[in-house]
């Protein structure tokens, strides 16, 4: 059982080949495009990549550029092909060639889909890289005299201003943690001795947030020491103040960014991946016809195209039965060796 | 004795006429340039508008925009003289302006040059401009309640923290005015009354500066307030220290970066005047050539081009002859009708 038959005569193929030709050549470009945004990608997150535990989420950049790289190559043969369809008599060459052809673009053209739906899938995977990267920055904040650590600082007060945020979940992340170097604390001071005394670790901790909270557009000076103590400051209530510190914490503000942009990039390189598609049928139905012409006197003729010359079921066996046959006789091999 | 005169026979003429079709089209790009250069510096100033306030002269991008197209117009035209100079009919429909038209070419030129050099002097004025309006934004940081200043604290920080200044000149402007609004100052506590008291205008000054203009790339956090008390701070000298706040003024800032950007500008002006000298002389060339033809009535013959007819200085005598002549004929013919008025 034929899947997908249809009728060809000698005009519809040259419409076809002529199509195919047009098609291939923006897939083409589209498969350029595609390699372009994964190196955009992978860029962006390389920018960021000190505030990120793992490197797992460079799957996603990675994939797409090996996808583009592999279209450019599948789209400039089915160029070729659809060339040489015109004349009878160069299309045979192209015989030995198609199967593995096939198997390869099918195979990328699987890929690219992953990659769309890695894009939208890899949300968690990244949030909680940034997770145990930005716990790890706001704790080496205070440590700028360590070789290694000495532009933690420096990264996540820049990446606070940029992305308007403030800690990990929200700003009440900095009073967990010693942010001021203890070279710059005065230890015989009173202050400072009851602080360090208050908790088990001996650390200087306090309810204020670094500079780089600060919020450009509060009406008043930033309050940045003191910020839940209300009479600290005056006509200053800390429930009701939301323009004085950046509320939102610099995970969300960094799943939010990175996930826009995968979103964004998922959605053009599935139009990418309808574009290939349409490629590769339009390229099937034209093999499959011109092979009919083969070694006939009259080239002009009416053939038939088709997708798959028996049904989906009958094909996926055929392949996968040598496969299980490897399979077994290996196993039956393996059986006897023990007998 | 004409000026560089070059011979040309049929197929030199027809591969100057092509070379020149092809750079009056690079000519156009070049203007549309020039047009997208001006319109990006318009924007910038208006971006910054508020440093200076309001009163910055957009004359220069102007000129370029102006400049710009005019450009993309003079060079359409001549890229379609140069495409019909091969077909003799065509041509002779342009040669009687052709003349006015190449002078109209040097004249832009001359206007192209002058716009470089203005684009490389814009730096003076803006630096008064930018000095005035930043006086005035720091004094107007505080009035977030008042209508038409109400965003001008937002503005002011995120300058400082994008440009990495702080104040006008340097940090110290802040100390000199009050920052910090009344409606969040204490009235009724010892420190304020005293601060308050300590100068003729009554205002709050202190020696704190905002926290936008604190470095990220100091190791310590930053200090903003009691900046020149070393006493203050544990193991702090204001002295040595050059990492917690910005040293540099905003002015300098901004002048150097729209410095930078004019300089560029300016440089590209020059090289697009090049271009367009270029593809004057190669007219003219064009013209002298197909008008001097040995034969008039066959097109294959030979002929001469130059770029102008006597040498310079014979030309520049001529142009003054004729204006000389031009104006005294103006005077003569206005003595001849005073003359007649009084007879009659």
């Amino acid at each position: 059982m034929v899947l997908m038959k249809m009728k060809f005569p000698f005009e519809k193929r040259v419409k076809l080949a002529q199509c195919l030709w047009l098609l291939s050549w923006m897939a083409t470009l589209a498969g350029a495009f595609t390699f372009t945004l994964g190196c955009f990608l992978k860029t962006e997150l390389r920018r960021r990549a000190e505030v990120m535990d793992n490197t797992e989420i460079h799957a996603v950049p990675n994939t797409l550029m090996i996808v583009g790289l592999a279209s450019l190559g599948i789209n400039y043969f089915a160029g070729r092909m659809c060339q040489d369809a015109l004349d009878a008599g160069r299309f045979p060459r192209w015989k030995t060639f198609m199967q593995p052809y096939w198997g390869v673009s099918l195979l990328f053209t699987l890929l690219m889909l992953t990659a769309v739906i890695m894009s939208y899938a890899m949300k968690g995977n990244l949030e909680s890289s940034l997770k145990i990267g930005l716990k790890n920055g706001i704790r080496f904040y205070k440590d700028t005299d360590t070789p290694g650590r000495c532009f933690q600082k420096q990264t996540i007060d820049r990446l606070q201003m940029e992305f308007r945020c403030c800690g990990n979940t929200d700003f009440k992340d900095w009073f967990e943690v010693q942010w001021i170097s203890n070279r710059y604390l005065d230890f015989s001071s009173k202050e400072v001795k009851d602080r360090v005394k208050s908790n088990v670790d001996g650390r200087y901790l306090f309810d204020g947030v670094p500079f780089s909270c600060c919020n450009p557009s509060s009406p008043r000076p930033c309050i940045q020491d003191r910020l839940t103590n209300n009479s600290a400051h005056y006509s200053y209530e800390h429930q009701t103040e939301e323009l004085n510190i950046y509320i939102r914490g610099c995970r969300e503000a960094l799943v939010n960014y990175y996930m826009g942009l995968m979103n964004t990039i998922g959605a053009a390189v599935l139009s990418v991946f309808l574009v290939q598609s349409s490629v590769l049928v339009s390229l099937r139905y034209l093999q499959t016809a011109m092979e009919a012409v083969a070694g006939q006197e009259n080239t002009e003729i009416e053939t038939e195209g088709y997708l798959l010359e028996k049904g989906v079921k009958e094909t996926i066996m055929e392949y996968v039965t040598p496969v299980l046959v490897f399979l077994q006789l290996n196993q039956v091999g393996s059986e006897d060796a023990e007998a | 004795m004409a000026l560089m005169k070059v011979k040309f026979d049929l197929k030199k003429r027809v591969k100057l006429a092509q070379f020149l079709w092809l750079m009056y089209w690079f000519s156009v790009m070049a203007g549309v340039l020039v047009f997208s250069m001006g319109l990006f510096f318009k924007i910038e100033l208006r971006k910054r508008s508020e440093m200076m306030d309001n009163n910055e002269s957009h004359f220069v991008p102007n000129l370029l925009i102006g400049v710009g197209l005019l450009a993309c117009g003079i060079n359409a035209m001549g890229g379609k003289i140069c495409y019909d100079s091969l077909d003799p009919s065509k041509f002779s429909r342009w040669k009687p302006m052709l003349k006015s038209f190449l002078v109209s070419c040097v004249a832009f030129n001359c206007l192209l040059v002058l716009t470089a050099l203005l684009c490389f002097l814009m730096r003076i004025p803006l630096q008064f401009t930018l000095a005035e309006g930043l006086k005035n934004a720091l004094k107007f940081y505080k009035d977030t309640d008042t209508p038409g200043h109400c965003y001008m604290k937002r503005t002011l920080d995120q300058m400082q923290m994008e440009f990495r200044c702080c104040g006008n000149n340097n940090f110290r402007d802040w100390f000199e005015i009050q920052w910090v609004s009344n409606r969040y100052l204490d009235f009724g506590a010892k420190e304020v009354k005293d601060r308050i008291g300590s100068n003729v205008d009554g205002k709050y000054l202190m020696d704190a500066v905002p926290f936008s203009c604190c470095n990220p790339s100091s190791p310590r956090p930053c200090i903003q307030y009691q900046v020149t008390n070393n006493t203050a701070h544990y193991s702090y000298d204001h002295h040595t220290e050059d990492l917690n706040i910005w040293k540099r003024g905003c002015r300098d800032a901004l002048i150097s970066y729209y410095g930078g950007m004019m300089n560029t500008i300016g440089a590209l002006v020059l090289l697009v005047t090049i271009l367009e000298v270029i593809v004057t002389i190669g007219l003219q060339y064009v013209n002298t050539s197909l008008s001097n033809l040995a034969n008039p009535e066959d097109p294959e013959s030979e002929s001469e081009g130059w770029i102008l007819e006597k040498t310079v200085k014979e030309t520049f005598t001529d142009i003054m002859d004729k204006m000389k002549a031009m104006s005294k004929g103006n005077v003569v013919d206005e003595a001849g009708v005073d003359g007649v008025a009084t007879v009659s």
